[in-house]
């Protein structure tokens, strides 16, 4: 029988997540609500010190004054932020020595997500941060990082290990007050990732955190600051994937870069929450605010995924500060069913000849909304800036939408802007050159797709190239209009 | 008093003023209670997010000239595009001047709307037109509610109107400060064809606010070519809303000259409500000292098969600043539509600023849509070319910007029309030469 194009439609249709399993651990879980006793709690639970405590409490307060906004194109039921529980932690302490001593379960876990540690360890030579519902339960790699006088642990360890460079480095690039989602992250986060790389130190090995949310009903609110010393390098890996929940989950999570002189930071994203079902019931919402800041001569480069979520919000964005300070985007944001994504970048230009680009590709299928939001501004000192922006979009069926906001903002006239944008669907001609040549229909829109969004999956370290082409795969092989 | 005080006191003095029981006053009272919940807009309105109106609406204006004012032909004859046979309306600080106007009933309407409001005659085509494609924000209700004097053409049927018809208002300054309330109403009918070419020019350095409003009504197949010449003083200020509804294989297009005056907003909407329909939207944009031009672009696709293009060209001198905010949709229906957007603009001076949010928001999926924005300067190997051909530096700069906006003059259908916008370039730029490379 032949395969048509209205069964792969059919077969796209009913493709459940892939990934949706729940892991039965027992959870040391708070009651839901939110209020001053439950930010104390945290902090407590967390043995924090006594300005961390504070530094909390603070946010919480400015949180309460703040309004959640509402300017993004996504339409969704407001979560009721009372009725989450905001800290859940696997029961299974201590932490291990070595793999042996983790919960088996655990362990089965990450092999269904393929990202068994053993492999890990021995094939890609990453070092893994491993955090279940919040609290770092295994850490691998650690001995040969240390040599290098490399810090990569969980935040709360760093709270305790290195009170002095997080008191230093937390909430300068993304104020607590920087937006709602921001302030209720420096509340209540309940652990994230925390790197330092020394000056001079070109980290041998690329690091990587994967995130899962597994307790039903808990909202994940990861911290993550990263601190570049001059003339240093990192490529730092972020994935996740979120086991099938029918009740909304939320993730609002704060990732703070600081490159120093001459530093660079590589930071590259998978993102596969949970979408949610074909009907549109459920799926995470993620509202993140990442943000780095570049000194002289030194670069920041984004690199994200985007496939999963009901809901995105996420604008992860370059503060040009130095001079020949560079930044760079490069995004696929794919979004099938009720799926709704409102992403994009800010590049702010203060330094002297400073240069950005973004490159964004959005795919949009099904019933889902996709938008590109991204500002671009020059400030009146920042001499001969330049910028380069492409932002396509590729729809596929008639119930989807693509769009657009880019922001241009110039008060120098040295800089050179451009900035394009497309949008279209995969030619009827181009699935005809290829059917000709006897490749069938679903290979010729996988081969386009993927020449499509080429330029940002070459961007992605091979180890996560890999996981971003299967994932490409599973979201949008044959939806062809 | 706030102004938004005044003018909403100033009502019940209009009321005065005008034809109370016509059914067209409802749609005023309606108006003005639309204007007194909703206000001017602020920077907190994401379509007025760059431009904001403070600065223009802290003088005390006048809402009523106080008495009828002439002026000589002789005086302004430079305003016009005198050296074609056109039709003209002519108003003077908002009142109509017949001895400057030239109007028809001949087979076409081309008169004022004024008498359209008023008399039986045009009621069936007020009552079907009037204040049905306006949008019902702050600036236009205002306009709506104070809509009394402006421009009303009307042309039947299969009528190509034989001479381009020119609106000019002018404002004398024997007001300290005067705000204008213009309303036109152009309906164009099956296979017809109209000319038309807008001016707000004022004759002193007083203030003027002008919050104009266009409803333009293109039927099958018609064909409306619209020009908008602002090149006004430094302390007249324009707020034009111009809507223009498109019937099937009809034809509009609009180029806007946006030279002088101290604020110009330019809102531009065109409606697509039906198939195989053409929209051109053209700007060129040439400021200095402390000038401000916003242009804020609609182009709504709501049925397949059409096609827009969207091109402004913009230059920035001293600390001029530009916003452009071009917007295209393209509903779920309207597939196989083409649309094109393209801003460009050169910096010239160093505090020269420029915004510019180009959106693409589609809901189709067989569509041909892009847009293109740069911000750059003058391309120096090209200066260099010039220069070393004996031209000197003010020349060659005129020359490449001239060439720069050529792409929006290209378009322009009277030959007389692309002569004067030269020659107000070449005034802007102080050269003295012709342009006709």
């Amino acid at each position: 029988m032949k395969y048509t194009e209205d069964d792969l439609r059919e077969e796209l249709k009913t493709k459940e997540y892939e990934y949706g399993f729940f892991t039965d651990i027992e959870s040391d879980t708070f009651e839901p609500g939110l209020n001053e006793d439950v930010v104390r709690a945290i902090s407590l639970k967390k043995n924090e010190p006594e300005w961390m405590t504070e530094w909390r409490l603070e946010a919480f307060r400015a949180w309460e004054k703040m309004e959640e906004p509402e300017w993004a194109n996504v339409t969704y039921e407001k979560p009721d932020f009372q009725a989450i529980s905001y800290y859940s932690a696997p029961n299974t302490k201590p932490k291990y020595d070595s793999l042996d001593e983790v919960d088996p379960q655990l362990l089965e876990t990450f092999d269904k997500l393929g990202i068994s540690l053993d492999e890990q360890k021995m094939l890609a030579g990453v070092a893994m941060d491993v955090v279940i519902d919040s609290v770092s339960v295994a850490t691998t790699f650690k001995k040969s990082l240390d040599e290098k006088g490399i810090i990569f642990c969980s935040i709360s360890e760093a709270i305790q290990e290195h009170p002095e460079l997080v008191k230093k480095y937390i909430g300068t690039v993304v104020p607590r007050t920087d937006n709602f989602y921001a302030a209720l992250n420096s509340a209540v986060f309940s652990d994230g990732s925390f790197c330092y790389i020394p000056k001079g130190v070109r980290c041998p090995m690329e690091l990587s955190t994967y995130f899962r949310i597994n307790q039903g009903g808990t909202g994940q609110f990861e911290r993550t600051l990263l601190i570049a010393d001059e003339d240093s390098y990192v490529s730092y890996l972020e994935g996740c994937t979120a086991p099938s929940r029918d009740e909304n989950q939320m993730h609002a999570a704060v990732v703070e870069l600081i490159a120093m002189d001459s530093a660079e930071i590589k930071y590259s994203t998978v993102q596969n929450w949970f979408p949610g079902t074909a009907e549109g019931k459920g799926g995470v919402f993620n509202f993140v605010t990442k943000r780095g800041i570049c000194e002289d001569n030194a670069k920041i480069s984004w690199t994200q995924v985007e496939t999963g979520s009901a809901v995105t919000w996420k604008y992860p964005s370059c503060i040009l500060k130095g001079d020949n300070s560079v930044g760079e985007f490069y995004s696929i944001a794919v979004t099938n069913h009720h799926q709704q994504a409102d992403t994009g970048t800010k590049m702010i230009h203060l330094g002297k000849n400073t240069k950005s680009t973004i490159i964004s590709k959005g795919i949009s299928a099904g019933k889902a909304q996709n938008s590109y939001r991204g500002l671009v501004q020059i400030g009146p000192r920042a001499e001969n800036a330049r910028n380069f922006s492409e932002c396509d979009s590729l729809l596929m069926g008639n119930d989807c939408g693509a769009h657009t906001f880019p922001y241009i903002e110039v008060k120098n006239k040295s800089a050179i802007i451009e900035h394009e944008a497309t949008t279209s669907k995969i030619g009827e001609d181009q699935i005809f050159y290829c059917n000709q040549r006897g490749i069938d229909t679903e290979k010729a829109i996988a081969l386009i797709v993927n020449g499509f969004s080429k330029e940002v999956l070459n961007k992605l370290p091979m180890e996560f190239a890999v996981e971003a082409q299967k994932l490409l795969e599973i979201s949008l092989e044959g939806s062809v209009g | 008093m706030e102004l938004k005080e005044k003018l909403i006191a100033s009502f019940m003095a209009f009321e005065n003023l005008v034809d109370v029981d016509a059914p067209v006053h409802d749609v005023r009272s309606e108006a003005i209670k639309e204007f007194e919940a909703q206000g001017f807009p602020s920077r907190r309105d994401e379509a007025w997010k760059y431009t904001s109106l403070n600065s223009i609406l802290k003088h005390d204006y006048s809402v009523f000239p106080k008495k009828e004012n002439r002026i000589d032909y002789n005086d302004i004859k430079k305003y016009f595009i005198h050296d074609i046979d056109t039709y003209k309306i002519v108003f003077v600080d908002g009142k109509y001047s017949s001895h400057l106007s030239e109007t028809t009933h001949d087979g076409v309407d081309i008169c004022l709307m004024s008498s359209a409001l008023s008399k039986p005659k045009y009621r069936p085509v007020i009552e079907n037109y009037f204040n049905k494609v306006a949008t019902k924000d702050g600036l236009t209700s205002l306009n709506t509610a104070f809509s009394q004097e402006g421009a009303y053409i009307h042309i039947p049927k299969n009528k190509s109107v034989a001479k381009p018809i020119q609106i000019v208002h002018f404002s004398t300054g024997n007001e300290s400060s005067l705000m204008l309330q213009p309303r036109n109403l152009i309906v164009v009918d099956e296979n017809s064809h109209v000319q038309i070419i807008e001016r707000h020019q004022s004759l002193t350095e007083n203030p003027v606010l002008t919050n104009t409003v266009t409803e333009i009504f293109a039927d099958k197949r018609a064909i409306v070519d619209y020009y908008k010449i602002q090149n006004d003083n430094e302390n007249a200020s324009l707020i034009d809303s111009t809507f223009i509804n498109q019937k099937q294989e009809s034809f509009a297009s609009v180029h806007t000259f946006s030279f002088g005056g101290k604020l110009t907003r330019n809102n531009l909407n065109f409606y697509q409500n039906g198939e195989r329909i053409d929209s051109t939207l053209k700007g060129a944009t040439i400021i200095g000292n402390r000038q401000h031009v916003d242009h804020n672009t609609l182009v709504h696709h709501i049925e397949p098969n059409c096609e827009s293009h969207q091109d402004y060209k913009g230059i920035f001198d001293d600390n001029a600043t530009g916003v452009f905010n071009g917007k295209v949709l393209v509903n779920r229906e309207a597939q196989k539509t083409n649309a094109f957007q393209a801003n460009n603009n050169i910096l010239i001076g160093d505090k020269a600023s420029i915004n510019t949010k180009p959106q693409l928001e589609i809901f189709a999926d067989d569509v041909k849509c892009s847009h293109g924005c740069t911000i750059g300067q003058l391309d120096e190997s090209a200066m260099f070319y010039l220069r070393s051909r004996g031209i000197p530096e003010k020349e060659a700069k005129a020359l490449l910007m001239y060439a720069f906006s050529n792409n929006v003059l290209s378009s322009v259908k009277i030959p007389e029309i692309k002569q004067r916008i030269t020659n107000i370039i070449a005034k802007k730029l102080g050269v003295n030469i012709g342009f006709d490379l």
